[in-house]
């Protein structure tokens, strides 16, 4: 556990990935995951050189967020934390008014040359918004103060949730509940909202779309739909099953080389790493993923403020249900949700967003030093 | 802070602490679910998926749909869809690519060009799909391919249908082109819905209209051999054509104005007064659409971007000029509503005005003055020092809210992609944009259409329509009709119009009168083009150029006509009962009754006297207009 000390760091002179206010395991963990996403996707696009240049091109970028971010002392962050909630919120609006049609749902806002996805921001804003909120008053919070929580979730929520995104919308919702968790919401209140969860199940199915409803329907039966959207969960575990304990091979992927497996190099990236290093493979990448989400929670734990506690708690948190609903998706766990699987996946909007909040956990550690200083 | 003292900051940690470590137990327990149906699934079960994966013989593939074709209001057709065949190399199944390509080049023409494409399309795709090295193969090509073909393992001939416009240039502006799908699209897409399609519309009715002419996909079930290759096919549910569009545009009357613009720059629209349907959208120079369909090359794209003149720039919709003295007759129509003036009331024009208490003096372009004039003499001898009278005494507000209901200084909305609005200066505008206030001088320079005041040609022919009606403004439109090939069912499009307000017949038949009076009057700008056949009424313009934008590498002489003012005119007739409403702009055609006048007349003898015997109307067309 001595990745998880911060002994060295204090004991040796300030060097130049502190300076930067770089959290060193957190940046190897995500470096690794990263080359073995790009291996895996070389293969998953038939080793396609333009697409892994893309892909390699957006790491960059997401990591230079990373960085950028991690250079904002959590102090200022907490600052900002209403106004780009409220930025967040305003241009929900703007796009639901006047949003690009985007697969069939408005979620863009056109920006001139640059086109923007205002509901990957509030990924970020509303946990910062409630951890800014909780951490203004006494914790666990009262329950009044747990209301106003919950309408600054549901403002958001709704606006996304009618666009319709249903995998955003229930992304910042979780992001909620991990802070309002780690708030200290008492066992009672827990229970109340999980009844009402229940309860509200109904209502969520009366308002879902066509689509979304038939994608929890194939997933409760996916053989009653074999050609259609079921056709998915039972190629992708077909590639997994048939990958063994040691895979086929890097290239030798059947399913996913002879196009059976849909989505192979976006959210069912992870299928093809089944098929192809087995369940060994998948167990390293879980062990980083794993190592990765541990040291979030030891950054939140050891931050200063319970600002910086809570924020670094639920962005971890966020991580992993990212991980959790996209793994769980793929083996057949979960309902089809266009979730894709963190750093791994092709495609560069959630990468950014991601990215951003390890610059957060960055900043919330590095500057912890800077102040014992 | 606001509770600091009964903050608890250990205690908090320490709640703070527990809810972590019990976060991170539910995050090993749900990952333990995961894995533990991993092992499930590749541990207990892993024989039976691996059979499962080696029977995994039936794969579905799409059935791209068959784009809507587009007629004009004649039912000529004017895009179509035609099968072309490409030569495709499947590089994973090739060993050496270059001697490869070096044996075919033998066999069939493969150029530089080819070469360049191929290795540029080659990065964006799979190694085992097909990336075309020579497009649009003739039948001998194939044939002579078809005969060597067992030399070529991994080289296929690929048919597809690609769009074509049969009409190439001289409906390039107006029906805009599809083009293969780029990254960016991709993201806004369906990507379902696009499988099977390579192509997407990018530009004007093809882009507008994307949703209606791209149609369903369908997908076949087939059976294929471990190698992937297609033994049989199991199950199909075919794709659904996309859906028709017919057009309001009459392409004879389209080709006979590229005819009358041939060499100039400008642009022409026609519109039916009576629906708001577009007879004719022109603006040249053009260029040929059937270019783009299928990739252009970067030589031919370069010349086209760069050229002086242009061509792929929709001035139709897109170019913003001012309106000049065209606005004449809707101001006088403005002072007339308002009540700022009769048409008795004289005004004086000395060959300037003044404002009250400025020494600037606002010029007429006549020097030497027209003396006292009638709005009908104003509207007829186009007096500049009337209408900055006129201006300043209505007031920009007043002259701003009429001038913007008939469609000024706003999109007009025509189901048509990318138009500009134009500009329509209001004192706000000026505050927001320039951070100024708005002078009283700026105001007489909207008076005569100068200025910061801006239309597209769209605009001022959607407004003359509305002045031909007599105040009706319809908002103009492209397509009559969409209809569905397979079941014949058509659906008109609704015609969306408001009323201009002006109490009054007689003040727009007064207006209507000066307009008819600039064509047959002995002072009219454009009586030149006056004739027995069709009454035309009309009004002339001449827009000063400020800038040129770019001139470092052009030469002086071409410069200097660059330099010249553009030539306007707009028109409707027959006066009567009018059918046809038109805008002309000729960019640096100097003067509009010369230049541009004539052109009109042009188009109103086309549409009007050249036409055939009624054509039968398009299956389904309500009866409007003609």
């Amino acid at each position: 556990m001595t990745l998880f000390s911060d002994t060295l760091s204090e004991d040796s002179e300030r060097g130049l990935l502190e300076r930067l206010h770089i959290d060193w395991p957190l940046l190897l963990g995500i470096l690794v995951l990263c080359a073995c996403g790009l291996a895996i996707l070389f293969s998953a696009t038939e080793q396609s050189t333009g697409q892994v240049e893309r892909q390699i091109f957006r790491l960059g970028l997401a990591l230079g967020v990373m960085i950028l971010i991690a250079q904002i002392h959590p102090e200022h962050l907490r600052r900002w934390s209403p106004l780009l909630f409220l930025l967040g919120v305003t241009m929900l609006v703007a796009v639901a008014m006047t949003g690009e049609i985007g697969k069939g749902a408005q979620r863009w806002l056109n920006l001139g040359v640059l086109r923007f996805q205002p509901s990957e921001l509030l990924k970020l804003a509303v946990p910062m918004m409630l951890a800014w909120f909780f951490s203004g008053g006494t914790l666990p919070p009262s329950l009044p103060r747990i209301l106003v929580g919950v309408i600054i979730t549901a403002v958001p929520v709704l606006l996304i949730a009618q666009q319709p995104d249903l995998g955003t919308a229930l992304m910042v919702t979780s992001a909620a509940l991990v802070v309002l968790f780690m708030a200290g919401l008492s066992w009672r209140l827990i229970a109340v909202l999980g009844g009402l969860a229940a309860g509200g199940a109904p209502v969520l199915w009366y308002l879902m779309h066509d689509y979304q409803r038939q994608r929890v329907l194939t997933f409760l039966d996916p053989q009653s739909d074999p050609l259609g959207a079921g056709y998915h969960i039972i190629q992708s575990q077909i590639a997994i099953g048939s990958g063994g304990i040691y895979g086929k091979g890097w290239f030798h992927g059947t399913q996913s080389h002879l196009e059976f497996l849909p989505e192979r190099s976006t959210d069912f990236i992870f299928a093809v790493l089944g098929e192809e290093f087995g369940l060994v493979g998948i167990l390293v990448v879980l062990a980083v993923y794993l190592f990765i989400i541990f040291r979030g929670l030891y950054i939140a734990v050891h931050a200063h403020n319970s600002f910086s506690r809570l924020l670094g708690g639920a962005i971890t948190m966020v991580f992993f249900v990212y991980l959790f609903v996209n793994t769980g998706m793929v083996v057949g766990l979960l309902p089809v949700v266009g979730v894709p699987l963190p750093l791994i996946s092709y495609g560069g909007t959630s990468l950014v967003t991601i990215m951003a909040g390890f610059g957060i956990l960055m900043s919330i550690q590095t500057s912890k030093y800077s102040q014992s200083r | 802070m606001l509770d600091a003292k009964f903050n608890d900051p250990r205690g908090e940690a320490r709640l703070f602490t527990r809810r972590v470590i019990l976060s991170g137990l539910v995050a090993i327990l749900c990952l333990a679910a995961v894995v533990a149906r991993l092992v499930y699934l590749q541990v207990f079960n892993s024989e039976h998926y691996r059979t499962l994966s080696e029977d995994n013989r039936v794969r579905v593939e799409p059935l791209p749909p068959m784009r809507g074709l587009i007629y004009d209001r004649n039912n000529v057709l004017l895009a179509d869809n035609v099968p072309s065949y490409s030569l495709q190399i499947i590089p994973g199944k090739v060993d050496d690519i270059a001697q490869t390509i070096d044996a075919l080049s033998r066999l069939i023409n493969i150029n530089d060009v080819d070469r360049q494409r191929f290795e540029r399309l080659r990065r964006q795709h799979r190694r085992f799909d097909g990336v075309p090295i020579r497009l649009d193969l003739s039948d001998t090509e194939r044939a002579r391919f078809a005969v060597h073909s067992h030399r070529f393992p991994g080289v296929q001939i690929h048919a597809e249908l690609l769009r074509y416009y049969p009409f190439g240039v001289d409906t390039s502006h107006v029906l805009g082109y599809v083009g293969r799908i780029n990254e960016r699209e991709m993201e806004r897409i369906d990507p379902s819905a696009y499988a099977g399609t390579s192509h997407i519309g990018k530009i004007g009715i093809e882009k507008a209209y994307e949703d209606a002419l791209h149609g369903k996909v369908g997908f076949q079930q087939v059976e294929i051999n471990a190698r992937g290759r297609v033994l049989r096919t199991l199950e199909e549910q075919l794709p659904t054509s996309g859906e028709d569009l017919v057009l309001f545009l009459d392409i004879d009357l389209q080709q006979d104005i590229m005819r009358a613009m041939a060499g100039k720059r400008g642009a022409v629209v026609a519109i039916d007064p009576n629906s708001g349907g577009v007879l004719a959208m022109v603006s040249t120079p053009g260029f040929d659409a059937n270019l783009f369909v299928d990739g252009i090359s970067v030589k031919d794209y370069v010349a086209l971007r760069d050229s002086i003149d242009k061509p792929l720039y929709n001035r139709a919709v897109r170019g913003q000029y001012p309106p000049a003295s065209t606005i004449k007759p809707f101001i006088g129509l403005g002072g007339l509503a308002s009540g700022a003036i009769s048409f008795r009331d004289g005004k004086y024009c000395g060959g300037y005005f003044q404002l009250p208490g400025h020494s600037h003096r606002y010029r007429c372009w006549k020097r030497s003055g027209h003396g006292t004039l009638t709005v009908t003499d104003a509207v007829v001898q186009s007096c500049d020092v009337f209408f900055y009278r006129l201006a300043h005494d209505m007031g920009i507000e007043r002259l701003d809210r009429f001038l913007a209901d008939f469609g000024f200084g706003a999109k007009t909305g025509i189901d048509f992609a990318d138009e500009l609005g134009g500009l329509l200066p209001t004192p706000e505008w000026k505050e927001r944009v320039r951070g100024r206030p708005w002078y009283p001088g700026e105001t007489l320079i909207v008076g005569i259409g100068q200025g910061a005041f801006l239309v597209t040609p769209l605009q001022l022919a959607a407004a003359t329509a509305a002045m031909a009606n007599h105040g009706t403004y319809f908002q103009p439109r492209m397509v009559q009709a969409v209809r569905d090939p397979s079941t014949g069912l058509v659906h008109t499009t609704e015609a969306v119009s408001h009323r201009i307000a002006v109490d009054g017949e007689a003040k727009w038949q007064g207006i209507v009168d000066a307009m008819a009076l600039v064509v047959e009057g002995s002072r009219g700008t454009a009586r030149r083009i006056r004739n027995r056949l069709i009454r035309i009424a009309g009004k002339t313009g001449t827009a000063q150029v400020f800038t040129i934008g770019q001139t470092e590498r052009y030469n002086e002489a071409q410069v200097a006509e660059r330099m010249r003012d553009h030539a306007l005119f707009i028109a409707f007739a027959p006066i009567e009962a009018p059918q046809i409403a038109v805008a002309v702009i000729v960019e640096n055609g100097r003067h509009g009754g010369s230049t541009a006048a004539p052109i009109a007349r042009q188009v109103i003898d086309s549409y009007l006297l050249k036409r055939r015997v009624e054509p039968p109307p398009p299956p389904g067309a309500d009866a409007d207009g003609d």
